[in-house]
């Protein structure tokens, strides 16, 4: 359980970055293995898919799958 | 080497039936079993016990799922890619549901005494004067967040941000899908947000109180 100004910092954050439009974890889920290939490449920038960046911050369980999925790529390319 | 197929070659080898097929089963599931272990290091160590099934268990499930969703795959990755998305879905899908199948949700939120507000507290260490600061400011959000969420949005607050629960995990005890969960604390999120900005609270005002 975590202390409440580490509640309060984290809400304020994720409050912060909340948009009107976000993609739920279905569309994330199909645009994953897209995205994560680009990240395994250093491609990932500002302009590229910055709807699933966007949730990846919000969503702990995708961020988790993300990163998950891209140790797997990385020890392909090594 | 074997599996070094195109994404056509795979697709065309998948729908057949027949020899190309079963090697092609083959050679996507040496890739599955081959990635996994670096996809778990942080859930499972490859020497568990508990490893070997799992891994076993994921793989085929993930080799029907595949077979039956073979047209739902749109070539905008690797298909190796899209493949280890699926067992990476599962794998973690399951190792979620076995650390969390003994926590009761409502457990959870009545240890709380209530809901998602009353977790804040002021740390009484901080001094007098702050504290008073710091009380209003909790009591404010506290307001916000009991006036505008729902008994649900706060339950699901609490078990996710608190208690670190997996959305995935709290929408399967709430009898929903993640994805219904996600968008009914995305809901809880514009709700608060847009509040605070009728109240003319910013983050930073927040904050700055408990630096
Ligand atoms: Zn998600």
């Amino acid at each position: 359980m975590q202390p409440t100004d580490e509640i309060l910092k984290q809400l304020l954050h994720h409050l912060g970055k909340t948009k009107a439009d976000e993609l739920g974890c279905d569309e994330l889920f199909e645009l994953l293995d897209e995205y994560t290939e680009a990240a395994a490449r250093g491609q990932i920038t500002e302009q590229l898919m910055p709807l699933v960046q966007q949730h990846l911050d919000q969503c702990h369980d995708c961020c988790e799958e993300f990163e998950a999925l891209l140790s797997i790529l990385k020890s392909e390319a090594a | 080497m074997a599996e070094k197929r195109t994404n056509s070659e795979w697709l065309s080898d998948l729908r057949t039936e027949g020899f190309e097929k079963d090697d092609a089963l083959q050679d996507l599931r040496a890739v599955i079993v081959r990635g996994l272990p670096y996809a778990l290091t942080k859930w499972l160590s490859s020497s568990d016990p508990q490893f070997y099934d799992l891994v076993e268990e994921v793989a085929q499930e993930t080799l029907l799922r595949v077979l039956s969703h073979l047209d739902t795959f749109k070539g905008r990755s690797q298909f190796t890619t899209w493949v280890q998305k699926i067992a990476v879905r599962l794998a973690i899908t399951e190792l979620r549901r076995k650390r969390w199948q003994d926590t009761s949700l409502d457990e959870l939120v009545d240890t709380e005494g209530s809901f998602f507000g009353s977790r804040l507290m002021v740390d009484p260490a901080v001094g007098p004067e702050i504290a008073t600061e710091q009380s209003e400011i909790l009591a404010q959000m506290r307001r916000l967040i009991t006036e505008e969420l729902t008994e649900k949005q706060q339950k699901a607050m609490i078990a996710v941000r608190i208690h670190g629960m997996p959305i995935e995990e709290a929408a399967r005890k709430m009898d929903m899908t993640r994805n219904a969960l996600y968008k009914l604390l995305h809901d809880a999120r514009l709700r608060l947000k847009k509040r605070m900005e009728e109240e003319g609270i910013t983050a930073d005002d927040v904050l700055a109180v408990f630096e």
